[in-house]
């Protein structure tokens, strides 16, 4: 077989995902990109061309930049816990205890419960009346009285910092499990000869296997947290204050709950260069990890 | 492995059962709350246990009497096994002939990758082409559109999975058939398919999962009992002025039943896919 009808063959089999994708993004991304140029609303006419108004509108107003840091806030704090959470877990359940494998089974539980289910479930527990953040914290004689925890500006985002990070922590753990359990033994075994005490053992043996998986985890929960939209709708809607308001949620109130979609459009690409530069800057750093590793 | 102390014993069995509680601990208090009585889950300081146990808000939403907040419940419930369902089968299709293709003609391999690449788009990018071009041809509040749009967040994800199952098949096995005179499509067929089976499961698990737990799109694209799945009945019932909040926790039962019941029964399927992607890098 010539490779001339090899390759044909192949684009003919990846032609109904092609034509699919082409249809559900490609078409929406290029129509974003120009109405992203216009003063479109959401119904109605087609909106007029305005060049880069949307965008240096949107970029210099006081809301962007501060969503902006509120986004990077949420991720970065969230991201952080998941990780060092996660391996602290997968250090855990690589040892030897009894109920390990029911353990490591429950790992799964949050990962499966459905996001939405997951904000709505902490916001009853945060809830400020009745909820049992309070009535444990009270009970224990922690705080004295009952609090507000998504209502106050002070607390609302550590709060779905926790929720969003008790979700997303066992995914971390069960991908550096996996990592652990791929180290030889032998080298395990030689590093205990020669001495090595847990945290020499855990730096040298153990980390060089971790990075990679890693740093794969931390890339795909990075771009996560900075798209993050249904747990924050669920829980505060952005509030109080805006002080929980991220990206999409700024996207969304601009492009449908003010139905300005010119506007929300060019907000929506910000937002995905945003998100691309964080890809690319870590593909670099993925690369790197993946050669010294070895 | 190193022998453990006594003392390195005690504190990992206790690390565990930590653990064990921070895992357990809110998913049981979302259970208790859908039973315990109204009063219980108001009072002060709170009752944590139930005196007695309080079924009927299951019975409640999951009843089908027209206009009650079980109709509400069912009928997403109904919506949401069928667009999963729906979005799923797509994606399946799609991705196995793409993700074949890409592991034997590597040539081919960057459209995947540029389909892979799509990840990195927050789905408000495409949301506003997508909600008017919906309008316009009056497909909005359809579980068929939703479906549609859900491939975006499907396909790129099942054919990457298709293609390192492929991947994992040697071609030799496929070389041996064609020699021994089977044609391509009787050798994908006897040969390739079959032993690409637990790929092809894992992949469905991974496709219902995501499309179960979709919330951004059906927001937007439905209002109507017609179409709005799960989530969207969740955020309504947990927006609404519901006074009793058992109703909220049993509505979150229901709809994460299904997928914790997959999570823990497939979880061997599920924690290769998901670790396999890490670890092979």
């Amino acid at each position: 077989m010539s490779s001339t009808w090899l390759t044909t063959r192949a684009w003919l089999l990846m032609l109904p995902l092609l034509a699919v994708m082409i249809g559900v993004i490609g078409w929406p991304l290029a129509e974003t990109v120009r109405l992203s140029f216009t003063d479109a609303k959401l119904v109605g006419t087609g909106g007029t061309y305005v060049g880069f108004a949307n965008y240096t509108k949107m970029l210099s107003s006081a809301a962007f930049q501060k969503t902006f840091w509120t986004t990077l806030w949420f991720a970065l704090a969230s991201v952080t816990i998941e990780m060092v959470a996660g391996v602290l877990a997968a250090l855990l359940l690589n040892q030897r205890f009894y109920g390990r494998t029911m353990l490591r089974a429950l790992m799964i539980l949050p990962w499966a419960l459905p996001t939405v289910v997951n904000a709505t479930l902490w916001r009853l527990i945060y809830n400020p009346e009745y909820g049992a953040a309070n009535a444990a914290l009270v009970q224990t004689g922690v705080i004295d009285a009952y609090r507000s925890w998504l209502g106050e500006p002070g607390s609302a985002m550590w709060a779905i910092i926790l929720a969003d990070a008790w979700k997303n922590f066992p995914l971390v753990a069960l991908i550096a499990l996996a990592a652990l359990q791929a180290v030889p033994r032998d080298t395990i075994a030689a590093s205990l000869v020669d001495g090595a005490g847990a945290f020499r053992r855990f730096r040298y043996v153990m980390l060089p296997h971790l990075a990679g998986p890693l740093m794969v985890a931390l890339v795909l929960r990075t771009i996560e947290a900075f798209k993050v939209f249904d747990i924050i709708w669920i829980m505060t809607r952005g509030g109080p204050a805006n002080t929980t308001r991220t990206l999409s949620i700024l996207v969304y109130q601009e492009g449908f709950s003010f139905q300005r979609a010119g506007s929300g459009a060019s907000l929506a690409l910000i937002v995905t260069l945003i998100v691309s530069v964080l890809a690319l800057a870590y593909g670099g750093l993925l690369r790197k990890t993946a050669g010294s590793a070895m | 492995m190193e022998r453990q102390s006594t003392l390195a014993k005690i504190f990992i069995h206790l690390a565990a059962l930590g653990l064990a509680a921070v895992m357990i601990a809110p998913v049981l208090w979302l259970f208790v709350m859908s039973i315990s009585p109204a009063a219980d889950l108001s009072a002060r300081p709170l009752h944590w246990w139930p005196d007695a146990v309080d079924w009927s808000r299951y019975a409640t939403l999951l009843s089908r009497v027209e206009n009650s907040a079980g109709a509400a419940v069912t009928s997403s419930l109904a919506n949401s096994v069928m667009v999963a369902g729906m979005a799923t089968l797509a994606a399946i299709a799609l991705a196995v002939p793409a993700g074949w293709a890409v592991s034997r003609t590597p040539s081919v391999g960057w459209s995947l990758n540029a389909v892979i690449a799509t990840y990195m788009l927050p789905p408000v990018a495409l949301a506003v082409p997508l909600y008017m071009a919906l309008a316009k041809f009056g497909m909005l509040n359809s579980v068929f559109s939703l479906a549609l749009v859900y491939l975006t967040i499907l396909a790129p994800f099942t054919t990457w999975l298709m293609k390192s199952g492929f991947d994992g098949i040697p071609r030799e096995i496929e070389a041996a058939a064609m020699i021994d005179g089977a044609n391509l499509w009787q050798t994908l067929r006897i040969v390739t398919l079959p032993l690409a089976l637990p790929t092809i499961a894992t992949a469905v698990l991974f496709a219902f999962l995501l499309a179960w737990d979709e919330f951004f799109y059906a927001l937007l694209f439905t209002s109507a009992l017609r179409a709005k799945p799960l989530t969207v009945a969740i955020a309504d019932i947990a927006g609404g002025r519901v006074s009793d909040y058992g109703m909220i926790a049993t509505a979150g039962v229901i709809a994460a039943l299904p997928p914790v019941l997959i999570g823990l029964l497939m979880q061997r399927a599920l924690i290769s896919g998901l670790t396999n992607g890490g670890v092979k890098g």
